[in-house]
């Protein structure tokens, strides 16, 4: 592996009431997180493409991570979404190395298909700084019920020189949607947007 | 009938590899296991709290049987603690119920863990962090194994919820080199050395 990694989390959050009404079926949702050296702390590097591989490695590690906990084969997730937090000695630019440029096709081979978008966020940060993961729906990305988040934070992580990267799989949409639009069952998954 | 009202669960497992030191070829791996459940006390001064202690029983076994899926089985696991987060409309009283379920659901699985098991406690909002301390399971004094795992979720625990919380891991600190009582060296008969 490219990636050197000091540390992997993974999550996952359940969630079987809300507002005291019963979820049922109960809405599941995953995070792995991996916490890497960033090899471009301190200096300003033109080429960033070793962040890009890195960033084809952890697409598989961390949504097969996310399948493995929900306990799911990969066409029953629903939903996902990618963040990076970079430590102070890097720059912005290095989490878009990460997530855009090769991470979503070896993600989408853990997910099944992922005709859709996959929604990332962001940021600069430091160890105990939150990281919210924005997620969408994985082939139909106006599908309403499906637009959420999850939360992660490392109070270890990320150090100065590290990046954090995260990545969400649900198998299912917020625990009680009811604001319409597209719905999960009408999506047909071909465009990726409805 | 059981007053138990689960709203949420939540799952963690770490891996650590290294913290700038050598590459480690096993892991340390920490696991925890959240429930936020209805606090039946919330808003009052209830005086009688013990049966509650009931109630929450098969949610300790509940928790400790997936850490220790998580985890690979018993016979992994070197580590463990165990808190509780108290909702504001509750008192930290609630809290230490969860001390004897908690305890021996991990005990039950755990074969000859002697040590008992380090807690933490407090009352929070919603958002609180919990730092839950780590011991050894035989031998408390064992100085590699002293850890702690930081839980917590953005939305818990509301005001009349609590947070229950079991933690495990399978070793030392990754890096460890403080010295002490190492876990080779245990006696394992009074659960401190």
């Amino acid at each position: 592996m490219k990636a050197k990694i000091r540390k992997l989390a993974v999550n996952v959050e359940e969630t079987h009431l809300e507002i005291g009404r019963k979820v049922d079926p109960i809405t599941r949702k995953a995070v792995a997180v991996a916490v890497i050296e960033n090899p471009f702390a301190n200096s300003y590097q033109e080429d960033l493409s070793l962040l890009m591989e890195i960033g084809a490695e952890l697409g598989t590690l961390l949504g097969r991570k996310c399948v493995e906990v929900l306990g799911i084969t990969p066409e029953q997730a629903e939903s996902y979404g990618k963040s990076a937090m970079v430590g102070e000695n890097g720059e912005l630019e290095h989490a878009a190395a990460l997530l855009h440029p090769k991470m979503g096709a070896p993600l989408r081979k853990e997910v099944e298909k992922g005709a859709a978008l996959v929604p990332s966020s962001k940021k600069m940060g430091s160890p105990g700084q939150v990281l919210d993961v924005p997620l969408g729906h994985k082939d139909a990305a106006y599908v309403r019920s499906h637009f959420d988040g999850i939360e992660v934070r490392l109070n270890d992580a990320p150090r100065a020189n590290e990046i954090m990267v995260a990545i969400a799989v649900t198998d299912s949409g917020r625990p009680l949607p009811r604001v319409g639009g597209l719905t999960h069952s009408d999506a047909e998954g071909i465009d990726g947007l409805r | 009938m059981s007053k138990l009202n689960l709203r949420k669960a939540a799952y963690s497992i770490e891996e650590v590899f290294h913290e700038g030191g050598p590459v480690s070829e096993t892991p340390l791996r920490r696991a925890a296991a959240l429930a936020i459940i209805d606090n039946p006390f919330a808003g009052r001064f209830e005086p009688d709290i013990q049966w509650f202690m009931e109630d929450l029983k098969p949610l300790g076994l509940q928790m400790a049987s997936r850490i220790v899926e998580m985890l690979g089985g018993a016979d992994q696991i070197e580590g463990y603690g165990k808190g509780a987060m108290i909702g504001e409309a509750g008192e930290l009283e609630h809290g230490a119920l969860w001390h004897a379920p908690g305890g021996y659901a991990m005990r039950e699985l755990l074969n000859n863990s002697n040590a008992i098991v380090p807690s933490s406690k407090k009352v929070a909002g919603v958002g609180g962090r919990l730092d839950v301390p780590i011991t050894h399971i035989n031998a408390s004094y064992v100085r590699s194994h002293f850890d702690s795992m930081e839980v917590g979720l953005n939305d818990a625990p509301k005001a009349n919820e609590m947070a229950l919380v079991l933690v495990m891991s399978t070793g030392p600190r990754i890096h460890n080199r403080a010295g002490g009582l190492a876990a080779k060296d245990i006696e394992g008969k009074d659960g401190l050395r």
